[in-house]
């Protein structure tokens, strides 16, 4: 049995707004999650439930009051919930790749450009990248005539499929996807499938959360709820 | 028998200039202040030089005083008439007789010798005035050899000339460490600088700064690498004395625009006509 | 290739005047090829702490310590001013925000591009000049006016000059305060691009002061809140702007104002 990509222990998240009285929600209650390199983990809770919040911990975006999120990084371990900023921002560049739910647009930076930059920080020459880059969009459908131009302007469906880009473009050890498939249509989403299982073959692990029941049909090598029990 | 002490000044204050002399004279191009006197000559008019002839003036000195390389005219007179009448020390005219020269706008064409004393007229004395009023920043500039700032002002030259367009006071080097006025003297007269077996003396009155360049000390014009330092040339020789090697000046003498072209250098045009 | 030294290394500065306190016993570690976020309000330290950081205000308290290209750490404050004018001139930019401060008038633009290549021995007229038109084009000035006066540049051009300016002797650390400061808002935008693209092409390390959080989110790694002179919060930029802790953080993040 291999080492476990990701391991999520005793995991919790309450937000205190003090512009609201200082109302506390608690989000995560002790998430515990395990992960190894290979498997596509889905986590199939209601909306509003919290899914997002755990990838965004995961990543170190949003921080932990309580618990350990331990990565295998450069073949040692990082606890995500309490590494310095350094080290979270070399997790980020060369362990762990996010696909949130929004493309936040540079402006004036092109397409191409945006998607190939993750392969920077694996200092991969550019025109090897921009190879790689314009393969992805092509896989993506995207057509060639938007690749130099910013996606500022590009429909909802067109930026995600960039956001998509960017987010597989690198081989990363791990990757959380937040519905990967919104704003796709059926072809589109059959693309996202293959882009995950890609992945999966490559050894990466992933946790997701996939709105549509087919994608997570699709992908999935296992199903949980972020405080229970394991679905089928 | 003159009622003033000899050479004008009092011994202590001739002994303050000296030091400040000495001073410059240590640290080639570096200006010295020194408590500047009133002399009876307005500023702007060689106060300085001639405080700084006034200290190093003795009895068996030969003195001789130009303006604009000319021993004869208003100025040059005055000054000499000066120190005639407070040392009643000998004067001259001749370049190569003279001890202790004088001079404002002009190095001699003739070549110094070691032992000459050269004394200049500096009206302004700050290279980096143009750029930088405060006096305690240029002061920072010079120590801490910020000179980086004056090859901006070639630059720009030669932008908008394509040349460096300074033609007189050129900014130099001295010894490699000061960056140094050398009066209005036209660049002509820079490469005289350079090396020169005279001892070099500048006054400022006005501005009340002494500086010095000891003989033999490298005096380099600044410029671009692409762009070296050049001097003025004439097309033409000398209308009295046929010299095509000297700094010449332009004379109307009729009013149909008629010119010729004279030395500047009175004695040194003198001479070569065989007096 | 991280050193585990950082670039620069502050602690417990405090700057009072008097009994006032512009900022108290502020630490902070930047590291190469870092840029650093000091967000807050009017009168909330970080003018002052930049001052501080740069050499230009001298702390009350504390210690600022810079590595040299060579590896030596030095103590900025320690430093006599020869050496740290020296310091300013090879190694640090600072980019002011208002870019009359941080250009030289009456002067081309060129030779404002050039100065700081002259003042560090440059002497080839032709290869002067074609750095500068080289940095022009990466501000996105107009070739044609390398030989004209700033003063006839408007306020976004004059600011991508002061950047070029700074920029051209490739220092290893920059302060920028309240760049984007006075600016209109589509010109802020490109002017936010370029010092993006700048930052990262070059490998620069900068620290920079605004109370923008637009500006950080585009150019900052890490972020400091300052409020009344003390840091109420630090992390990485993301998780400050997204999830923010401090009941002040929260209020200037629920500020900013959506179109």
């Amino acid at each position: 049995m291999t080492e476990p990509a990701l391991v999520v222990e005793g995991l919790h998240k309450t937000f205190t707004l003090h512009t609201q009285g200082g109302i506390q929600l608690p989000v995560l209650r002790g998430v515990d999650l395990t992960v190894h390199p290979g498997e596509c983990v889905a986590l199939t809770d209601p909306s509003g439930s919290g899914k997002s919040t755990l990838l965004r911990a995961i990543y170190a975006n949003y921080r932990p009051q309580r618990g350990r999120i331990v990565v295998a990084h450069d073949g040692g371990r990082v606890d995500m919930a309490g590494a310095g900023p350094r080290e979270l921002l070399a997790v980020r560049r060369r362990t762990i790749g996010y696909v949130s739910q929004f493309l936040r647009v540079i402006p004036r930076v092109p397409t191409l450009d945006v998607v190939i930059e993750p392969l920077r920080a694996f200092g991969m020459p550019r025109e090897a990248a921009l190879e790689r880059g314009r393969a992805l969009l092509e896989r993506l459908r995207i057509p060639e005539r938007l690749w130099s131009l910013s996606p500022v302007t590009f429909s909802g469906g067109e930026q995600q499929r960039v956001n998509l880009a960017r987010g597989f473009i690198a081989d990363f050890p791990i990757l959380l996807l937040d519905e990967p498939s919104a704003s796709l249509d059926a072809a589109g989403r059959a693309i996202v499938v293959e882009l995950i299982r890609d992945a999966r073959k490559r050894g990466a692990a992933i946790v997701g959360a996939f709105h549509d029941g087919e994608v997570r049909e699709a992908v999935a090598t296992r199903a949980v709820t972020l405080h229970g029990e394991e679905a089928a | 028998m003159s009622a003033y002490n000899f050479a004008f000044l009092d011994e202590q204050t001739k002994r303050m200039i000296r030091r400040a002399l000495l001073k410059a004279v240590a640290i080639p191009g570096h200006q010295v202040p020194f408590g500047s006197r009133e002399m009876p000559l307005s500023y702007g008019w060689g106060t300085g030089g001639v405080q700084v002839t006034a200290s190093v003036i003795g009895p068996d000195d030969v003195f001789k005083v130009i303006d604009q390389g000319a021993d004869d005219t208003t100025n040059a007179v005055s000054i000499r008439q000066f120190f005639e009448r407070t040392t009643r020390v000998r004067t001259t005219t001749r370049t190569d007789t003279a001890t202790l020269i004088q001079t404002r706008h002009r190095i001699p064409e003739t070549p110094l010798r070691e032992g000459q004393i050269l004394v200049l007229q500096v009206p302004i004395p700050e290279p980096l005035r143009w750029l930088e009023p405060r006096e305690i920043e240029t002061r920072k500039m010079h120590a801490l050899e910020e000179y980086g700032v004056m090859h901006v002002r070639l630059y720009e030259d030669i932008t908008r000339h394509g040349h460096v367009e300074t033609a007189y006071d050129y900014p130099v080097l001295v010894n490699g460490r000061y960056l140094m006025r050398p009066s209005p003297i036209p660049k002509f007269d820079n490469p005289k600088l350079d090396r020169n077996p005279a001892l070099l003396l500048f006054g400022a009155g006005r501005e009340k700064r002494i500086y010095a360049v000891p003989p033999y000390t490298p005096v380099r014009s600044l410029d671009f690498e692409d762009h070296p330092f050049t001097v003025e040339r004439w097309d033409r020789m000398c209308a009295l004395c046929g010299a095509a090697d000297a700094f010449m000046d332009e004379i109307v003498v009729d009013d149909k625009g008629g010119r010729m072209f004279v030395c500047s250098d009175t004695d040194y045009c003198e001479d070569r006509r065989g007096r | 290739m991280a050193a585990d030294v950082p670039l620069l290394r502050a602690r417990g500065v405090s700057k009072l005047y008097g009994t006032r306190v512009a900022c108290r016993d502020v630490g902070l570690d930047l590291w190469p090829g870092e840029v650093l976020g000091i967000v807050g309000e009017s009168g909330s330290g970080k003018t002052t702490l930049l001052g501080c950081l740069s050499g230009r205000l001298v702390p009350t308290s504390g210690r600022v310590e810079f590595m040299l290209r060579d590896g030596t750490v030095v103590d900025v404050l320690q430093l006599p001013e020869p050496a740290l004018r020296k310091l300013a001139r090879a190694d640090w930019g600072v980019v002011h925000q208002n870019p009359r401060d941080g250009l030289r008038a009456g002067v081309t633009a060129g030779a404002n591009v050039g100065e700081r290549l002259m003042a560090l021995g440059a002497r080839h007229y032709g290869r002067i000049r074609a750095e500068a038109l080289d940095w022009l084009d990466r501000v996105e000035i107009d070739r044609e006016r390398i030989d004209d006066w700033p003063e006839t540049f408007s306020s976004g051009m004059q600011q991508r000059l002061q950047i070029a300016r700074t920029l051209v002797t490739r220092p290893r650390l920059v302060f920028m305060d309240e760049p984007t400061g006075g600016l209109d808002v589509s010109v802020q935008a490109r002017l936010l691009d370029l010092v993006r693209g700048l930052t990262s092409d070059l490998g620069l390390s900068a620290i920079i002061v605004t109370h923008d959080l637009a500006v950080t989110r585009l150019l900052a790694h890490r972020l400091l809140v300052m409020r009344g002179g003390e840091v109420v919060e630090s992390g990485l930029t993301d998780q400050v702007l997204d999830d923010p802790q401090h009941p002040y953080t929260q209020l200037l993040v629920s500020s900013v104002l959506q179109p």
